[in-house]
């Protein structure tokens, strides 16, 4: 009887840990949620026109942050291809800090699986939308506001699981 | 001698070695705020660092962002409103003290009083049984040597 206490405390400290060793500490939460895209208006990869927040709004829409440069957007870039071939989801890439050329050599290779490509060679839009490492996948909602972030590489079940459903009309 | 370890233990913090190109045009005012600011403001990359000490892209760009701000005027209060309307409290080395990280703040103390508590309350039932005890020890230590003798 005298050990009660002390072990209810325990048992809620390893609950409490439990719970806590789930979360991945890297991951940083996004204070956009539920929050209008960010305003920007900038050039596109290989075409002409700029491209703003008030384009991403009408339906919704996944915004990919990748660079030639980074890894884990090769990881990630089969499941973005399927996302966008097999689901017909419209991605619309944002470039972050990378020269146009390395982009277009790169998509031109790995193939692209973005309706448009918005170049941010200067990082600013990633300021705005608070990235702080690539690829970061926004989901929007048809009124162009931020519903979800997805960090770190796409996966399947993560679309599967938590994009899929957030995304009305898109097949799961 | 303790003082002389606390004065080479802060040496660190003085000796940044800082590119001169980061305060640039700022007057003394501004360029005191700047080394502040950027000891205050967590590089999201290398999370355990401040963008002062950082050699992340990341956080060479959060830099260039303060600096920015403060040669156009705007406050601290601003500049760190600006990063976490971005990056949310995170980015601030110091969590702020709201509501909901007051269970970060006062967590380790309930806890040290809780563990405090139990602590008295134990040793309390413990020195209640020992009397008794003490008693019973002289009497069979008197009985062991009166058999040894």
């Amino acid at each position: 009887m005298r050990y009660l206490v002390p072990v209810l405390v325990l048992l809620g400290l390893i609950v409490l840990l439990g719970v806590g060793l789930k979360n991945d500490p890297r991951e940083v939460p996004s204070p956009l949620i539920g929050k209008p895209a960010p305003t920007f208006n900038l050039k596109l990869l290989g075409e002409e026109g700029s491209y703003t927040n008030a384009d991403l709004k009408g339906r919704p829409v996944l915004v990919n942050f990748f660079a030639s440069w980074c890894e884990g957007c090769q990881v990630e870039h089969p499941v973005l291809l399927k996302l966008a071939k097999e689901f017909n989801v419209e991605i619309i890439g944002m470039d972050y800090k990378d020269a146009p050329a390395d982009a277009t050599r790169w998509l031109a290779r790995h193939g692209s699986p973005y309706r448009k490509v918005i170049l941010d060679e200067q990082g600013n839009a990633g300021l705005d939308w608070g990235v702080y490492g690539v690829p970061e996948t926004f989901v929007l909602n048809a009124d162009g506001v931020i519903i979800y972030k997805h960090i770190g590489p796409m996966t399947e079940a993560a679309w599967r699981e938590k994009i899929a459903p957030l995304m009305a009309g898109v097949k799961p | 001698m303790r003082m002389l370890l606390f004065i080479f233990m802060m040496l660190p913090a003085i000796a940044m070695a800082m590119n001169p190109a980061d305060t640039a045009g700022m007057d003394a005012a501004q360029e005191a705020r700047y080394r502040v600011l950027i000891q205050e403001l967590r590089c999201l990359v290398c999370q355990n660092q401040n963008i002062a000490d950082s050699d992340a892209p990341l956080a060479e760009d959060l830099r260039s962002q303060v600096r920015r701000q403060i040669l156009a005027g705007e406050s601290n209060a601003q500049i760190t409103e600006y990063l976490t309307q971005r990056y949310g409290d995170f980015v601030l080395y110091n969590p702020p003290f709201k509501a909901i990280t007051l269970l970060l703040w006062l967590g380790p103390v309930v806890l040290v009083l809780l563990a405090l508590g139990m602590a008295y309350l134990f040793t309390r039932r413990s020195r209640k049984a020992s009397p008794g005890s003490t008693e019973l020890d002289a009497e069979k230590l008197r009985k062991l040597l009166d058999e040894s003798k």
